[in-house]
């Protein structure tokens, strides 16, 4: 198995699903010409062509409006926002119109849309364009939410998304494109909407996903010095949220630690920790403790900035509260 | 109809109860059964149900008053029933809840009220403040994670007696899990380890030390210390100690509880109530009561249990011991106190005892001396089982002994029969078989 990075990957994805389904097109600004942003869709213009590596102006809800008029006439557009941050000038188009069409029109029509969309802080892109809204997205039914934490599962779960006749917003992490991991290669599929256990565990269970994973996995290796084993679960998919193996791992743990990059309030440790609260309240030996990032607009100063996303010593500490 | 709902009486010696708060406001609907309010009676907070399915048209007494058991405290009525030749409660402060009642209806058409009429309202009787200090006499919450709940429940063990190292003292799975393997949770040793060495090396004239902290006395704690002085100083005590070779009752209580389910083990209290019911079946002298007049013999032998809470102490009651089977004074006994340290007691756990037993076998004391409850003529102070040299043949050999102390009521009974039933008890506790009989 090659050992490639996330954005190879995601790329690989994209590359093998024009290559077998000619209804697949990419759009986004500076996707064609430029090879995107992130450098995810460099080569797809000479190959594909301009019509299927469509350049946009700089108009989020254009790009979304026309990604969705596309998808309802029988095409299965990938449609690129530079960041998840512009996603918010899209945002009826995504919540109002996306997620709702199927089921408010009887299932007439189905809306095999991807909207790719970068996200997460950490590089200095300042407090407007380095946000982690997921949870916002993951609030409405009708609308997938998708963020992988590892090469692998970003290139299965793609593939899956392109597949999917439902609207999907696929989240990738502006600081994880450079993470290598093993990557099988060819037709490989990750279900959306399966969480998995990404490291076994006995004595805690730590549910994270995307960028946090890698945080979360750091974070074990430490305990584990210490004679601390934590179990590692990664969501993967925020909607449809899979809790079976956080529920089983907390059944077997009874402390749980949620790692999230976003702000706390309203989150998804908020969500994760409600339903192990609703599901498994006789198992629960100490409260949930979440990890999150500081609560305000993320600073530019880089310093500033490290200090307020969630580190490894924030889960190293937060474990050792529950225990 | 209308239907008065009267304050019950809740024990012999139950002369009146108080009001603590109504749980159902007055035009609220209540179901047969419901609880209407809660009162507290000088052993506990008790619920008070409703004896009628309608209304609650009336409240009679206002929350805090303290009213003689019979009064009525209550009218259910029909819904839309009007209600003519209320009931008066004859106290002050019950008196004063519809009166007090009708000056907040006419609220509204006083809103113009001059200064002069308000002057006149000032004089009106005043409700009786809500005293929420006096709601709950069950003290602080005891702090157990859900699954430390659930392994201690599955467990049949007693929270209480366990400590918690957790954040704020709070039980854990670790902490039920070492009470149960029988080693005590491994408390927090800083306190203990500063008080062993510190003072010696630390202290200087001068140095700072902890403020006196003043507590109130909470309310299940007066009336413990009302009943108590009432006892030691009215009761002529008199107290009889025998120490008991419960060998064989330790080797038949491991037998049993091989056979039973975790949650219905039996306890070696279990063992000595349904020794003493039987042996109070053959003195009826003891499993007495003192009133003015005369001493009552009870027909019934209903065994009082002390169980330890947060904030004192309250007496559950097994009735008819000396007639159930060990299991069912087992799970009653059980249920019961886990009712009491819940503040969820009913009124039928607590009332109508003759005798007591306190058992303080659990904290590894060799034995002590109880305090008469009254009117009871006795109670009957448990120590531990503990592995003692014996003389046996001639020889010292290692023996298991509990003792136990029998205070008793000089006005009701005197030693010789006092110590002729510790011996009747003795047949009871050393040949264990009989209370399986």
């Amino acid at each position: 198995m090659a050992r490639i990075t996330m954005r190879e990957a995601i790329s690989q994805a994209l590359w093998e699903e024009m290559e077998r389904d000619p209804k697949v097109f990419i759009m986004g600004e500076e996707v064609g010409l430029w090879g995107g942003t992130y450098a995810v869709t460099k080569g797809f213009y000479d190959h594909f062509g301009a019509d299927r590596v469509r350049d946009t102006p700089i108009a989020e809800a254009a790009i979304i409006g026309g990604a969705i008029g596309a998808a309802l006439t029988g095409l299965r557009p990938v449609a690129e926002l530079m960041t998840i941050n512009f996603a918010f000038s899209a945002f009826d188009h995504i919540v109002n119109q996306a997620a709702k069409m199927h089921m408010m029109f009887g299932g007439q029509m189905v809306l095999p849309l991807v909207i790719r969309a970068v996200g997460g802080g950490g590089r200095q892109l300042g407090a407007t364009h380095s946000q982690t809204p997921d949870a916002i997205f993951a609030h409405f039914p009708g609308l997938k939410v998708v963020a992988p934490g590892t090469p692998a599962d970003a290139k299965g779960l793609l593939k899956a998304a392109i597949r999917s006749q439902d609207p999907i917003l696929f989240i990738e992490h502006a600081t994880l494109y450079q993470t290598r991991g093993e990557v099988p290669e060819g037709d490989y599929i990750v279900p959306i909407g399966k969480s998995t256990v990404a490291r076994p565990g006995k004595d805690v269970t730590i549910v994270t996903y995307s960028k946090m994973l890698e945080i979360s996995l750091k974070a074990s290796e430490t305990l584990a010095k210490e004679g601390i084993e934590a179990e590692v679960v990664d969501l993967r998919s925020l909607r449809p949220l899979d809790m079976d193996p956080v529920i089983e791992s907390f059944k077997k743990t009874n402390r749980a630690v949620v790692v999230e990059e976003g702000w706390k309030s309203f989150g998804i440790g908020s969500e994760i920790a409600a339903r192990i609260y609703e599901e498994a309240f006789d198992y629960v030996d100490a409260p949930v403790k979440r990890v999150a990032q500081t609560e305000v607009p993320l600073p530019y100063n880089h310093t500033l900035e490290q200090m307020m996303l969630p580190k490894v010593e924030d889960v190293i500490s937060a474990v050792k509260e529950v225990l | 109809m209308a239907e008065i709902v009267a304050m019950p009486k809740l024990g012999f010696d139950m002369a009146e109860g108080t009001l603590v708060r109504w749980v159902i406001a007055e035009g609220g609907e209540v179901a047969k059964g419901a609880v209407l309010a809660e009162i507290e009676t000088d052993k506990a907070t008790v619920e008070v149900e409703s004896s009628a399915g309608g209304i609650l048209y009336r409240q009679l007494v206002a929350e805090g008053t303290a009213v003689p058991v019979g009064t009525p405290i209550a009218v259910i009525a029909a819904p839309g029933e009007e209600v003519k030749d209320l009931p008066e409660t004859g106290t002050e402060g019950g008196a004063a809840a519809p009166v007090a009642a009708v000056e907040e209806k006419k609220a509204p058409d006083e809103k113009t009220a001059t200064a002069e009429s308000a002057g006149q309202k000032a004089e009106a009787p005043e409700v009786p403040a809500a005293q929420p200090a006096q709601v709950a006499p069950e003290g602080g919450v005891l702090r157990a994670s859900p699954l430390a709940r659930r392994i201690a429940q599955e467990n049949n063990l007693n929270l209480n007696q366990v400590t918690g190292t957790g954040p704020s003292g709070r039980i854990t799975r670790k902490d039920v899990e070492k009470a149960l393997q029988g080693a005590p949770a491994a408390a927090p040793v800083k306190p203990a380890a500063a008080a062993a060495i510190q003072p010696a090396t630390s202290w200087a004239p001068g140095a700072p030390v902890p403020a006196d902290e003043r507590q109130p006395i909470e309310k299940l704690r007066s009336i413990i210390g009302r009943r108590m002085v009432e006892s030691k100083q009215q009761v002529p005590h008199f107290y009889i100690t025998s120490a008991y070779d419960v060998a064989p009752l330790m080797e038949l209580r491991k037998q049993i509880n091989l056979q039973l389910p975790e949650e219905s083990k039996l306890s070696v209290n279990d063992f000595v109530v349904k020794a003493a019911a039987l042996t109070l079946r053959q003195f009826p002298n003891i499993n007495a009561s003192l009133t003015d007049k005369e001493i009552v013999r009870h027909g019934h032998v209903n065994i009082g249990v002390a169980v330890a809470l947060d904030s004192g102490l309250m007496t559950v009651v097994c009735k008819d011991a000396d007639q159930k089977p060990l299991r069912t004074i087992s799970r009653e006994v059980l249920e019961m106190a886990v009712r009491a340290r819940a503040g969820k007691v009913r009124p039928d756990d607590i009332e109508g005892s003759t005798f007591s037993i306190s058992n303080l076998g659990m904290f590894e004391v060799e034995h002590f001396v109880a305090i008469i409850n009254p009117p009871e003529a006795a109670i009957l102070a448990v120590g531990s089982a503990q592995n003692v040299p014996v003389v046996i043949d001639g020889e010292v050999k290692v023996g298991m002994r509990m003792k136990a102390t029998l205070s008793a009521d000089h006005r009701i009974t005197d030693g010789a029969e006092a110590a002729r039933f510790m011996q009747t008890l003795a047949g009871f506790i050393e040949n264990p078989l009989r209370l399986m009989l």
